[in-house]
């Protein structure tokens, strides 16, 4: 097995912890030109997950792209997790993902097999969801990426934003904080094999299954935490929203040993920049200790929705998340629009 | 004192680094990094460890100097 590719050695940074800070991506994009369309129902204007356009009174689509370096050495795993992350901002929309597209880049020494083996799991977390690959591309360079191009549908009154939290609602988190640390920690060889193995098995779950639950009930706007991690995807929830979101933090779902390793400084340089963009609009109240609050500014690959829903419908919808997603929390609240966007308290 | 130079590596090597040198168990010892990921991170570890850490910075490189 000497000659097996480990793909993470061929990997700079790990994930969505790849992900470009929020801060660049707001400069890198000022004053280009762009067409108005009413139809356009979701742009970049307000950091949505995905964009969507009104076809018909009945139908719009959803059109977003995610994809990373390699995560996980297993070929397979990685192609899951690649999938099922991109796959997962059409759900964060409220939409349902119909077709896909592989984006690929692979070295040219790369075996056939190993290649294979990450566009089977792509394949494999696509046909779960219910969509269909239809194409791609894939280029050589020297870091392997994978992801996908996702189309999706979603009816034009039934979008979920990440603009729309109402003072009142409760907010929901459906998978549990950590992974961006805990990849960083097994880098340095700390992490037991049956807890990276659980990682790898959430980071292949698809939202899907806590959307179908959430279509039931009135969601007011909804996210994926992902690059920008917990704070820095409330922060663009409650900015969008015109209002202030209130996290409790002994209520946030992580894993336990992320902070074990937080305390130590197994942190990736994805969260010091997610740090760097929100602190500014977070404020802590009380005493936080550090390690948790590095677990909130974790970047997370393919992790939970983020939620806001009428405090009289939480009950039942986080009972019904937890069959579906076990660690679903209620992690706080929404307000009017205070001195600043964010309380962690 | 031992001194660890992390310059040009990325996290987690410098904790890394940091950690197998205090293996040794010395009173004091001096990592030179050059980025802020890797100043927070081998601060971080330092402090779990029970150090003191007193940070300089000069031309975007960072040094580190760690004591009990």
């Amino acid at each position: 097995m000497e000659n097996q590719v480990k793909l993470t050695k061929l990997a700079s940074c790990a994930g969505c912890g790849a992900k470009v800070g929020a801060g660049t991506l707001c400069q890198l994009l000022e004053g280009f030109a762009t067409h108005t369309d009413p139809k356009l129902l979701v742009g970049y204007d307000k950091s949505d997950d995905a964009s969507v356009y009104a076809v018909s009174e009945e139908l719009a689509i959803v059109q977003t792209t995610d994809f990373f370096p390699p995560i996980v050495d297993d070929p397979f795993m990685y192609g899951q997790i690649a999938a099922t992350n991109a796959l997962s901002d059409v759900y964060a929309m409220g939409g349902e993902p119909k077709l896909a597209l592989n984006i690929m880049c692979i070295p040219e020494k790369m075996d056939q097999h190993t290649v294979q083996e990450i566009l089977r799991g792509g394949y494999a977390k696509a046909y779960e969801a219910g969509a269909i690959i239809t194409g791609g591309h894939t280029i050589h360079g020297a870091e392997p990426i994978y992801g996908l191009a996702v189309t999706g549908f979603v009816h034009p009154q039934r979008v979920w934003r990440n603009s729309g939290a109402r003072p009142g609602d409760v907010l929901i988190l459906t998978k549990p904080l950590g992974v961006g640390i805990l990849t960083t920690a097994a880098k340095a060889a700390l992490v037991e094999q049956a807890l990276l193995d659980k990682l790898y098995a959430q980071m292949s779950t698809l939202n899907k299954y806590a959307h179908d639950v959430l279509m039931r009930f009135s969601v007011h706007a909804c996210t994926d935490v992902t690059g920008f991690a917990l704070l820095g995807h409330a922060l663009e929830m409650a900015q969008g929203s015109d209002a202030t979101i209130h996290l409790q933090a002994s209520a946030i779902p992580y894993h336990a040993e992320a902070y074990e390793m937080a305390s130590m400084g197994f942190i990736p340089a994805g969260a010091y920049r997610n740090r760097e963009f929100a602190e500014a609009h977070v404020k802590v109240a009380g005493d936080i200790p550090l390690p948790l609050q590095d677990i909130c500014y974790d970047p997370q690959t393919s992790g939970g929705l983020l939620c806001a829903i009428p405090a009289a419908e939480a009950a039942t919808c986080l009972a019904e998340l937890q069959q579906v997603a076990s660690a679903s929390a209620i992690v706080g609240y929404v307000s009017e629009q205070l001195d600043t966007a964010i309380y962690l308290e | 004192m031992q001194i660890i130079d992390a310059r040009g590596l990325s996290c987690p090597e410098p904790v890394i680094l940091t950690r197998q040198a205090m293996a040794s168990g010395a009173a004091s010892y001096q990592v030179i990094v050059d980025n802020n990921t890797s100043k927070e991170n081998v601060t971080r570890y330092a402090h779990h460890q029970g150090y003191e850490v007193t940070i300089s910075e000069q031309d975007e490189e960072y040094t580190l100097l760690i004591s009990k």
